[in-house]
């Protein structure tokens, strides 16, 4: 079956047997390969998009059932040369190594910068503990996301 | 696979009647996991999100199809503290009630809240309506008494009383699998229901326990001891990797008998 | 004669540079390895033994290859080469040989067009297993003689006697590295027989060896290149998915790519050796070790990777950073059905780091001496001989500076109030304030730097110098760490250019840098380019007969005589440096002799709330001291000890593998193989001690697996002191500190 979904403020369709992941087609049919995936399971939150204004694990969603969806990608929230602040801070703060769980924290915290201006450090915490680090043990994570709410 | 989106909940039922196994699809927190782990392959998927009607939910109702996002926000303050440990945020903004219920794993959240609270699972299908009390549908791990042609449509609540608590064990800050969950629901005059979940085949509820927090509106230490430890004598839980049958029979009793505390003060 | 004046550079050594390769990856445009495709590409799935020994006694791919879309199925019968892989000892079957050494073992893999159907083509391969008993228990394994090495150590008088007698057994659980993204690959074929191969590699050279081994292949028939990585902390060390898709793609003459799930990860990388000690340590009254024994076995799985290596670490560390003039070791590590072992962050020493500074806690009590006192009485200083091997410390050693800091550093002075994330359970609401209990624990840890026993180590580099600045060329793995903007700024510092771009080249276009692990690279590869650079520069002054050199070209007496532009005409300047740390040696029998080039150390804090009658555990900071030679990016360095105390801290209390009876593994999946979430990681302070060394660039000493060795004892210790219990065992779980023993 074709879905027809909006992705990052463009109209996409794609073709799908019917079991593949909102990811998947993503990833492999739409050529958004920034969004991961890490775990299958929605543990990780590397796979974070912004779906109808909620961040939710893309792998988890079946791509059949985001027929008519608007999704933002972390394609979709900035560019090199126009960061989204979020982007920028992260970049400045030393919060991406290695870099494959960047895109869902990135996307997990624009959302969450986009929706509460001031979170306070714990709101931040909190709004963030879906999205699994391995190489930063998230204190620059955090440092770059308090630098990018008083950009913003 | 055939994949449709009803618009209404009749033409749900309507799908669910037409097909020999259909899958309903609500936040898809359960079933995708399925679908990327096990890979399984769904032949039917009947998507209930278009259907608004099981997103109803007042002080009696909780529709089938009302996020866990958004039940944080309950007055009931167990319902809303559970609901805060579901997943993470992501999982929280799409999982569902009725996806909880469908899967009916021992460890589910919302579980001990709906049974201490004496809930009621309402199921719908083209044959008519089921309104079946917690311990009637939830029938073993993973197991309930829906049809496949029904759709669980949402919680009747009872009036709860104001003083409730939640409490889930687990071994890390966020995104936990319980090890240990427990809900206490304590009434003015004293009469209390405390469920718990993750400690039998499916949540079960302390009756003696029960009896012993009841007996008065004050609770003297004895009686709180007393009360946790038949907490402790009345689960059944097992050992596996995540825990032991030792240390899930001792939790339990100290998170009910906290649960009860904070239900005291 | 030239206006020009010249600029000083910016992002030298010292500064906190930002990474070159921040940009594309805080978009989603940086290209990691499940981000590769090639035109008319295949999709690898592999089989999996799900028992944990057994014998094949059928096979049949015939189900497999009749499926729509499936172009080959290979298994052990079809490896053209050396059948065995390894670097270290080539004992692992590239695919099983017939007999299941473990669970997860791979038994064949399928190429098909598209990935759905080479998994449903991989699960309906017919394989008739009739399972055997497998060997789960080191001890065991050890009455059988199934030892990959067993290292001793033996220094001084094994009849010295102290005043005071502490002895204990402690056991560690396997953790798993978990990096966040998962193996995958892409192989090439050429059309003439040959490969270009993209996969998850620490050192691509050591892969080429083993792949053209396996392969058949001349040298010049495979190219391995580097491509970006989603972590690696020691998983990436041993072959994985390389061999498969290599021959696959050889013999379907398409490119193949594979990308796995989480499961195949889990099953698929080596593990940290699971371990269980056996010590013994004895003092005068003033709390001066005077022996110290210890019996350790290590579980090494079913096949040698590293595991070598990794018992010579634990053995040469059994003892920590102290002096003791007699000490007597027997380091075994084992086969074991288990999955193998091998390399993760700390390499051996993490395991005898929570022996050693659990015994130095209990030799404290004991003694009613303060336990950083005795520490100090006891602190390895230049000058010293290691405890073990008996060579003497030459290089900086600060370890009483980084005990005294970290203990300086100001205690948190919060106190648990009503809010859930600042109480053990969290959000769970678990626990009121007055059912909490603080403790604080400290630990020290040492490390060697680079590698060891005389092994030839080395790393080369090249630097060229351009029409507008300077290339780096390098074979060294960028896997998160940073390493891509050290060598930017030494290359930057020893060049005068700003302009410094670093090239990663395949196997095939320069030569071995070595690991990027046993924190060797900032000193290896940093070495060779501030060598080569050093070089580069010489021959440029030279060339122009000048003085300096900087962006815009060279100079003399402040006036510019040529430019770069010119310089590359007239070159090109390009030096080439193979950079080779002082020597080791090998141990003699009794484990002695100059073992290490050098070492290092760092002193950890932890303070911890603890819930013990549920024996839920919030840590609530942790604090380090750590002797880092010269500090090159502090933001870099700061996120390396942050995500390396990560590490350890999970193993502390909530990270293990967990085999059943049976040998195979329950907690394949991130649902139970807990990694800590950002509402676990406590806030750090982090005091660097600059002692610089003589051999590192500008003084620097390799730093990333430090903050992980000694934060797993830290933690524990304060776990103790909270709770007063033993916790001997590694990851502490809540029913240990409910039923454990005082």
């Amino acid at each position: 079956m074709i879905v027809q979904l909006t992705v990052n403020g463009e109209d996409r369709h794609a073709e799908v047997a019917g079991w593949e992941s909102l990811l998947w087609v993503l990833r492999e049919d739409l050529g958004l390969t920034g969004t991961k995936g890490a775990c299958e399971q929605g543990e990780c939150g590397s796979c974070s998009v912004i779906l109808d204004g909620e961040v939710v694990c893309s792998c988890l969603v079946m791509a059949a059932d985001a027929d008519g969806a608007d999704v933002t990608t972390v394609e979709g929230l900035g560019t090199p040369e126009d960061l989204h602040p979020v982007q920028e801070a992260f970049v400045a703060e030393g919060a991406v190594q290695c870099g494959y769980c960047t895109p869902g924290l990135v996307v997990a915290a624009a959302h969450l910068l986009e929706t509460n201006r001031r979170p306070e450090p714990d709101q931040i915490r909190e709004a963030l503990s879906g999205n699994l680090c391995r190489c930063t043990g998230y204190g620059a994570v955090l440092r770059a996301i308090e630098a990018a709410r008083e950009a913003m | 696979m055939e994949y449709v989106r009803p618009k209404a909940l009749g033409e749900a039922l309507d799908a669910l009647a037409a097909f020999d196994d259909p899958t309903p699809l609500a936040g898809g927190t359960d079933l995708m996991v399925e679908v990327n782990l096990s890979h399984r392959r769904p032949d039917v998927v009947v998507s209930l999100r278009a259907l608004d009607e099981l997103r109803r939910w007042d002080d009696t109702w909780i529709g089938a199809g009302v996020t866990f996002a958004r039940l944080e926000g309950a007055d009931d303050p167990a319902l809303a503290q559970l609901a805060r440990t579901v997943g993470s945020p992501q999982i929280r903004a799409a999982a569902t009630l009725g996806g909880n219920l469908g899967t009916a794993s021992p460890a589910g959240d919302s579980l001990p809240f709906l049974a201490a609270a004496d809930a009621h699972v309402v199921l719908q299908s083209t044959a008519g309506e089921r309104r079946l009390r917690w311990d009637e549908f939830f029938v073993g791990p993973k197991q309930t008494v829906r049809r496949p042609d029904e759709l669980i449509v949402g919680v009747e609540l009872p009036s709860r009383p104001e003083r409730q608590a939640f409490a889930k064990v687990g071994v890390r800050q966020a995104m936990v699998i319980s090890v240990v969950s427990c809900c206490v629901l304590r009434d003015p005059s004293g009469v209390t229901r405390v469920a718990l979940g993750s400690v039998g085949p499916t949540v079960l509820r302390a009756t003696g326990a029960e009896e012993v927090a009841s007996q008065a509106v004050r609770l003297t230490d004895t009686d709180l001891e007393e009360f946790q430890r038949r907490v402790s004598a009345e689960v059944r839980p097992i050992t596996d990797h995540r825990s032991t049958a030792e240390y899930r029979r001792h939790a339990a009793g100290v998170v009910a008998r906290r649960a009860l505390e904070r239900c005291l003060r | 004669m030239s206006v020009e004046t010249r600029r000083r550079i910016r992002g030298g050594v010292g500064e906190s540079v930002i990474r070159p390769d921040g940009v594309p990856k805080v978009c989603g445009a940086f290209q990691y390895l499940d981000d590769l495709r090639a035109e008319g590409m295949l999709w690898a799935a592999t089989r999996r033994a799900t028992v944990a020994r057994g014998r094949i006694v059928a096979l049949d791919a015939g189900p497999a290859l009749a499926m729509p879309g499936v172009r080959d199925v290979i298994t052990f019968a079809d490896v053209p080469g050396r059948p065995h892989q390894g670097q270290i000892v080539p004992d692992q079957p590239v695919l099983c040989d017939g007999e299941i050494r473990h669970w997860g073992e791979a038994i064949a893999v399928v190429a098909a067009d598209d990935p759905e159907t080479a998994r449903l083509a991989a699960e309906a391969i017919t394989v008739d297993v009739e399972e055997l008993e497998p060997v789960v228990d080191v001890e065991r394994a050890l009455e059988l003689g199934d030892v990959f090495r067993h290292f001793p150590v033996r220094r001084g008088d094994p009849d010295a006697r102290g005043d005071v007698v502490v002895e204990g057994f402690y056991e560690m659980g396997t953790q798993d590295q978990a990096p966040l993204g998962t193996e995958a690959g892409l192989a090439v074929p050429d059309g003439h027989g040959g490969v270009d191969l993209w996969g998850p590699s620490q050192w691509t050279h050591v892969d080429h060896e083993q792949l053209v081994a396996c392969l058949g292949l001349r040298p010049e028939e495979l190219r391995v290149h580097i491509s970006g990585l989603g972590g690696a902390f020691g998983a990436r060390e041993d072959l994985t998915l390389q061999t498969h898709i290599a021959l696959l793609a050889l013999r379907t003459g398409r490119p193949v790519k594979q990308h796995y799930d989480r499961a195949d990860s889990f099953a698929a990388h080596v593990k940290r050796h699971a371990a269980r000690m056996w010590y013994r340590h004895e003092a005068d009254r003033d709390g001066r070790l005077v022996k110290v024994e210890a019996r350790m076995i290590l579980d090494g799985g079913a096949y040698q990777m590293t595991s070598q290596a990794v018992i010579a670490n634990a053995a040469t560390f059994a003892v920590g950073p102290y002096r003791c003039p007699n000490t007597f070791v027997d380091a075994y590590v084992v086969r074991t059905n288990h999955p193998p072992a091998g390399a993760m962050r700390g390499f051996g020493t993490n395991q005898a780091c929570f022996a050693a500074e659990s015994q130095m806690d209990r030799l404290a009590a004991e003694l009613g001496i303060d336990p950083l006192e005795l520490r100090l009485r006891n602190a390895l200083e230049p000058g010293d001989a290691l405890a073990t091997t008996g060579q003497v410390v030459t290089e900086p050693l600060p370890t009483s500076e980084v005990i005294r800091s970290v203990a300086a550093l100001p205690l948190p002075d919060d106190e648990p109030g009503n809010d859930p994330l600042r109480l053990p359970g969290g959000t769970g609401l678990t626990t009121p304030p007055d059912r909490v209990v603080r403790g604080v624990g400290y630990a020290v840890g040492i490390k060697n730097l680079a590698f060891s026993e005389g092994f030839d180590d080395y790393a080369e580099a090249r630097v060229t110098l351009t029409a507008d600045g300077a290339e780096v060329h390098t074979a060294a793995i960028e896997v998160g760490q940073g390493m891509v903007t050290v060598l930017i700024q030494i290359a930057r510092s020893v060049l005068g250019i700003e302009n410094v771009q670093v090239v990663f080249d395949d196997t095939a276009k320069i030569g071995s840098a070595g690991s990027s692990s046993a924190s060797r690279q900032t000193q290896m590869a940093g070495g060779a380019v501030l060598r080569a650079a050093e070089a580069a520069r010489s021959a440029a002054l030279a060339l122009a007969g000048g003085d300096d050199l900087d962006d815009l070209g060279v100079w003399r007496d402040g006036e510019l005589v040529m430019t770069l532009a010119e310089l590359a005409e007239r070159g090109p300047i390009s030096e080439w440096v193979r950079f080779r740390h002082p020597d080791t040696e090998p141990p003699d029998e009794h484990g002695q002799g100059h073992l290490h080039v050098d070492f290092s150390v760092a002193a950890h804090r932890a303070v911890v709330d603890v819930d013990p009658e549920l024996g839920l555990v919030r840590v609530v900071q942790i604090d380090i001291a750590q002797d880092v030679g010269r500090v090159i990016n502090p933001v870099q360095l700061r996120g390396q000890i942050e995500g390396g105390i990560a590490q350890g801290m999970g193993w502390a209390i909530m990270e293990e593998l967990v085999f059943r009876d049976d040998g195979t593994v329950a907690n394949p999946t991130f649902t139970d193989y807990l990694l800590p979430t950002i509402l676990d990681m406590p806030p750090v302070e982090a005091v660097l001690v600059e002692q610089p060394g003589t051999w590192g660039p500008f003084g620097a000493k390799g730093m990333a697996e430090l903050p992980t060795v000694s934060v797993t004892p830290a933690v524990v210790a304060a776990i103790r002191d909270a709770t007063g219990k033993a916790l001997r065992r590694v990851p502490v779980r809540p029913e240990d500190i409910v039923f454990g023993d005082g």
